[in-house]
Order: C-alpha cells, then structure tokens, then sequence
C-alpha cells in the first residue's frame, strides 16, 4: 500500500529526472512560456555559450508586457519597448521557437493564452519567466515562476534545479453570496496570512466553494498564489477542468484525450494525505473585498474601515501601516466605501478574461461611467477581445463611457504608457497594490470586475450588491 | 558565470522597512532593457529620486553620505515580495550589495540572488532586533560575512550562524553556475526523456 500523497507530490514524483544527494532535484518541465521582458538577456546566455534550444516544441512565446494597448495600427513610439520586441522576434526566430506576437491572433497575456491554446493541461510542469505562472495551477499544473537565469536553464535543457516544495492547504467551505467572487476568496486569504504566509509553500485550493468556481475564477484565485508569498497554488482538476480543455487547439483529442482524461484523474490528492499546513476559509460569511494599503496582504471587506495604527501592536507592522496610509493618504477609521476614485482598470491575468469583461459589461450595460473617471477596460488576450466585440460586450463598454483597449497587460505593471499620474485613486482588477506599480505615485484599490464596475458608474469606492438586480448580474459569466 | 564568493568585510547600509517588494527595488519602467547594464541607476528609483532626477531631500539611506560601496544590507522582514524579476538582483549588485540579512526573503528573489553572487541571509528574528541596535549604536560597524563557515562575525568577536542552501553554497563557493551543473546530466535526461514523450507539441499547426 503506498503512503497517501497530495496532488502537489504526484506531480513532482513524476517529473523528477535524477537528485543527487543534497542536491535539488533536476525537475523536467513540460511547458515554458516565454514573453520579452525577462527572457532577452537569457537567449543571449545561450549565445555566449553556444547553446540551442533543447525543445522549441515545449516552448511557446507572446509579447504582452510592454507593447501599447493603443490601436494596433499605431506604431510603438517608445524605443526601448519596441526594441525589446523586436529582439523577442530575433530570438524566438533564431532559436525556433513559436512565437505569437503582436498581430497573431493568438497574442495575448501569455497566462491567458497558455490556458486558451489547450496548452495549459492538468499533470503539467509549467514555468514562466513571469511570478503570474501560479494561474495555470487552476488546471491542477504545477506551474511556477521564474528568474531569467532559470529562463536560461529551461531552454537550454527543459529542466531546472528545484528544491521539494512544502504544502499548505486552503480550504474554502460553504457558498459565495450574489455580489462576492473568486477574487474576494483570494483577496481575504492574503489578508488573513500576509503576504509572506505561504513562502516556500504551494497553495492546494480545496473544498465546496472551490469546487463550484468555474475554470476562470480558479484561475483568479491560483494567479494571485505568489501575492500569499505561495509560488504556485493549485485546485485537482474535475469535470469543469475537462470540459474547458476539451476541443481546444492543443489538447489531446480522440483516443489521446480519453487516456489524458483517465492520466488526470489520478491526479487529485489522496485522502489522509497531509499537509504541512492548513487554513479553512467560510465562504458563507465572505464580502467583496478591497485593499487599502501598498500591499495585497492589506485588504479588508469593503464595508469595514481602513485600519487604525494605534491598534497595531507590533513596532514594524505599525510603521508600515502608517506609511501605507500616508502613501495612499487615507485616514486610519475612515470608510472606503465612498473614497473617490480618478481611473478604475479591468484587465490583467487575473481578471481580463471573458468572463471577466461579461461581468463589468452586465454591471454597466444602460449605465455610464461618472463624470471625472476614466475606465480603461483591457482583454486579456486578442481573442478574448473578438469574443467581446463579438458578444456586443465591446458596444456597451464604449456606450459607457470606458476606454477599449487592445490586449496586452497594459496598468497592471505600467510599463507600456498606460499608468497613472502622480496622486491619482484607481479600482483595479488586477493583482499588486505597491507603491508606483500603477504609474509613480498611483494609489491603486485591488478589487473585483464587479467591484471596478460598480465603482466606475458612482466615481467612488462602492459595493457590488447595490448594483441593481445584483443577483442576476452575479449569474453572468459562464466557464 | 559569478565570481567565488567566500569571505567579505563591509559597513552595513541599514533600510528599516518590512515586505520590500521587487517594483520598489528596480520599478517596471526600467524593465525594457535587453541586457543587464545601467540597473544601479534604476534600484530603490522612486525611493531615491525626485520626478527630475534630481535626489530626494533628505536623500534615501543609500545615498547618504559613506554608503556608497559598502555591500551589506540590513533589511526588515519578507524582502523581495512580488515580481520574478532578475533585475532585482541584477540592480542590486551592480550598485555594489553582496549580502542581504534579513528575517526572511520571498522565493522567486532567494532563488534568484544565489544565481548571482548575492547572498540572502536569513537570521532569527532575536538575532535581526540584536543586528539593528548594533548599527543604531555605530553605524559605521563592520561586519564580517564568512560563507564557507555560514557565519557572520561582529565587531565585539562574536559570531551568529546562519545556513544556507548547501547546493547553492557549492555553486557560489566554487564560482559554478547551476546551468553547467544540469548540461552535465545529459544522460540521465535523455534516458528520462525517452520514457516521457512531451505532453504538448507548441509548433504543431504551425509546421
């Protein structure tokens, strides 16, 4: 009888291609995204030494971080951004790797289209110069991010040094209520254990309210993992997981993806396996959560009242949060709901897939955004965008008032020209908080598509459940 | 390939803030460079510089007066949350930092340090309060970091251990490179490759 192993065990256990004692294990990876921000100076690591790609067909690449989200016709008028570009052409020419970039229509954030292309599959070992890797973990991936130099390693021979990752268990138990989504789950488990709570950990997201998301929400969930200070985090695929993969480009098919269903199957956690830690999070009492600090880990639900530093026992945790309050120039006590807020953004790898843009849609459909606010909405991907043009999502966004936007990912980082100004409030669907990360002096509220939604219409921080018909709204969505 | 690291001296460079993450230490605008030159301009950027250029009044602690080339940095806790950017590192060395001490590091930025010569020092949280008052009581104190022995000497002789990796410490010890040490395993990865045929075939429809 062999000892009970979790998900995250199983998929290790398979991948391990030798370990020399006190050594980290030489870990083979089945996927490697690739985008141009931190893979240049590695493909001109394998110049210098003479090296090729060892599987080009293991590796896929787009350009996402730093390209415009201004028309595509446009051309790319910072230098150093368009020459980043092109030299990702140059390498991924050179070294024969596919790459779909600008004007593929395949392009796109590269942790929507992995999942998009049927690339992302259930069992896998993905890597990703990118700490957003963590996504693909909804699909029951073990998938992670990495530095250039491991970038480095993975090309040249589609492995890389890993030490055993320890387990942390996150349950989720009971329902959502209308109004509270996948990125409330998440926000209120950073909040909970920091964000340094689950360092050197992988994150396995189980339990009835997890099991209810849809492939999409577990994928907002597991993408924001590395904010938990988690590298990776992950929910056992089940027949939601199935049914996504099912069909597209590059998933199995035929007698293939019935011996893949069967193979994945296996792979879910096997009870009186153990972690090495646990934390269980009550669904029924969760609220659309917000952060009002310069961390994720600093959030609260959107009814409460920004924290005050005199409660704060500890010496560091009460200067940091007078800094972060300082920095955000929020008074300790007072209510965010209500707070003005200049520019709200819809978009990222957490929060820029369709059934993302459905949701903001539905919330702002007959509605328009409030005087003063700009709302930039941004796909995840080139086809997320023709499925929203194509749904009329497009149209209602543009009668709203908000700004679409080309694909990319565009003020989540901030690095392409699309950022705030110096003092500026911004509701943003996507996943850091830090100082600047939105443009240099940007105040930024990470919340949910419904909650950017709400707030782009009143112009100040609001509450999704007193949209009108909040349940109905809440039902949009699908996969 | 990073030169051996074994024993070093340096005045420490004290920056008294908790959960540091990697867009303060180089910000996403300075990520649209294609090699690794010029990052010292870019670490701790908005900590450091007013929108002209010009210094922060008073100036960010590592442009204080006597900061400059020292190669030890007293952190507070969880440094290098965040992105997965090499660049952190990458900026960190160039401006001359060695050795981080901190009570703990995030993952991505660990790993990422001991692929460059920057050694990530975790200590107690006793051992971190003990570290401060030091440098609050002589901030010019020089401290002795000794890899080989994992053990970092102060002024009054005294010594706090520390461990790292043992892998890693090879790799840094020896100057070796992690990449050098996988090419190495050819036969192992052919024999395994060849009982694992690829799960996804990216270039196939583009063939």
């Amino acid at each position: 009888m062999t000892e009970p192993r979790t998900i995250v065990a199983k998929i290790w256990d398979d991948h391990v291609v030798t370990q020399d004692p006190g050594a980290p294990a030489v870990l083979a990876v089945d996927l490697h995204l690739v985008h141009e921000v931190t893979s240049p100076q590695a493909f001109s690591g394998l110049r210098a030494r003479g090296l090729k790609v060892r599987h080009p067909g293991q590796t896929v690449a787009t350009a996402d971080h730093s390209i415009p989200t201004t028309p595509r016709s446009l051309p790319i008028l910072d230098a150093m951004a368009a020459a980043q570009i092109t030299q990702l052409e140059t390498n991924c020419a050179e070294f024969g790797i596919p790459l779909h970039g600008i004007g593929s229509p395949s392009q796109g954030i590269v942790h929507v289209i992995g999942p998009q292309l049927g690339l992302t599959q259930p069992g896998m070992t993905i890597v990703c110069g990118d700490s957003h890797t963590s996504t693909h973990g909804a699909f029951g991936a073990l998938a992670f991010g990495i530095g250039t130099s491991e970038v480095e390693m993975v090309l040249a021979t589609q492995t890389l040094l890993q030490r055993d990752p320890k387990t942390y268990e996150v349950r989720v138990d009971g329902r959502l209520a209308p109004g509270v989504s996948s990125k409330d789950i998440i926000l209120a488990l950073i909040a909970r254990i920091g964000v340094g709570g689950g360092t050197g950990h992988v994150f396995e997201y189980r339990g009835e309210a997890i099991r209810a998301l849809t492939m999409e929400q577990r994928m907002t969930i597991c993408n924001m993992s590395i904010e938990g200070g988690a590298r990776a985090g992950l929910i056992a695929p089940d027949d939601t997981t199935f049914e996504y993969v099912h069909g597209r480009e590059h998933a199995p098919s035929g007698a293939d993806w019935d011996a893949a269903v069967a193979r994945w199957r296996s792979l879910p956690t096997d009870d009186g396996a153990s972690f090495d830690k646990t934390i269980t999070i009550d669904a029924n009492t969760l609220e659309p959560m917000i952060t009002y600090g310069t961390n994720p880990g600093m959030g609260i639900p959107i009814t409460a009242r920004v924290p005050s530093p005199d409660d704060e026992t500890d010496a560091s945790a009460k200067r940091a949060l007078e800094h972060a309050l300082a920095y955000m120039d929020l008074q300790p006590g007072q209510a965010i709901i209500g707070q003005k807020v200049d520019v709200v953004f819809v978009g990222s790898c957490t929060n820029g897939r369709i059934s993302d843009l459905r949701l903001a849609a539905a919330a702002l459909e007959g509605r328009h955004v409030a005087a003063g606010v700009r709302l930039m909405v941004t796909p995840g991907s080139d086809e997320v965008k023709r499925e929203a043009e194509r749904e009329g999502l497009a149209d209602i966004f543009k009668a709203a008032g908000a700004d679409w936007r080309e694909s990319g990912c565009s003020m989540c980082i901030a690095m392409n020209g699309d950022q705030l100004t110096p003092g500026q409030y911004a509701v943003s669907t996507s996943n850091r908080n830090f100082e600047g990360r939105q443009g240099k002096g940007g105040r930024t509220f990470l919340a949910s598509p419904l909650t950017a939604a709400a707030s782009a219409i009143s112009g100040v921080v609001t509450d999704p459940r007193t949209l009108p018909g909040i349940e109905d709204l809440a039902a949009v969505g699908g996969r | 390939m990073a030169e051996p690291i074994r024993m070093f001296t340096s005045k420490v460079v004290p920056l008294d803030a908790e959960n540091v993450d990697t867009d303060q230490v180089v910000p996403a605008r300075y990520l649209k460079v294609t090699d690794k030159a010029g990052l010292a301009e870019a670490l701790f950027r908005d900590w450091r510089f007013n929108e002209d250029g010009t210094l922060k009044d008073p100036p960010f602690v590592l442009d204080q007066p006597g900061m400059a080339g020292r190669q030890i940095l007293l952190v507070g806790d969880n440094f290098g949350a965040g992105s997965s950017r090499e660049h952190a590192p990458w900026a960190l060395t160039s401006w001359g930092v060695r050795a981080i001490l901190s009570t703990g590091f995030a993952d991505i930025f660990q790993n990422n340090s001991l692929k460059n010569g920057l050694l990530p020092i975790v200590v107690s949280p006793d051992v971190h309060q003990r570290l401060w008052s030091l440098i609050e009581a002589d901030p010019d104190a020089q401290l002795t970091i000794d890899l080989a022995e994992e053990g970092v000497l102060l002024p009054d002789g005294s010594t706090i251990d520390f461990t790292i990796d043992p892998f890693a410490k090879h790799m840094l010890l020896a100057g070796t490179d992690e990449l050098g040490y996988l090419l190495a395993k050819e036969t192992e990865l052919e024999a395994w490759e060849a009982a694992h045929p690829p799960r996804v075939d990216t270039l196939a429809g583009a063939r």
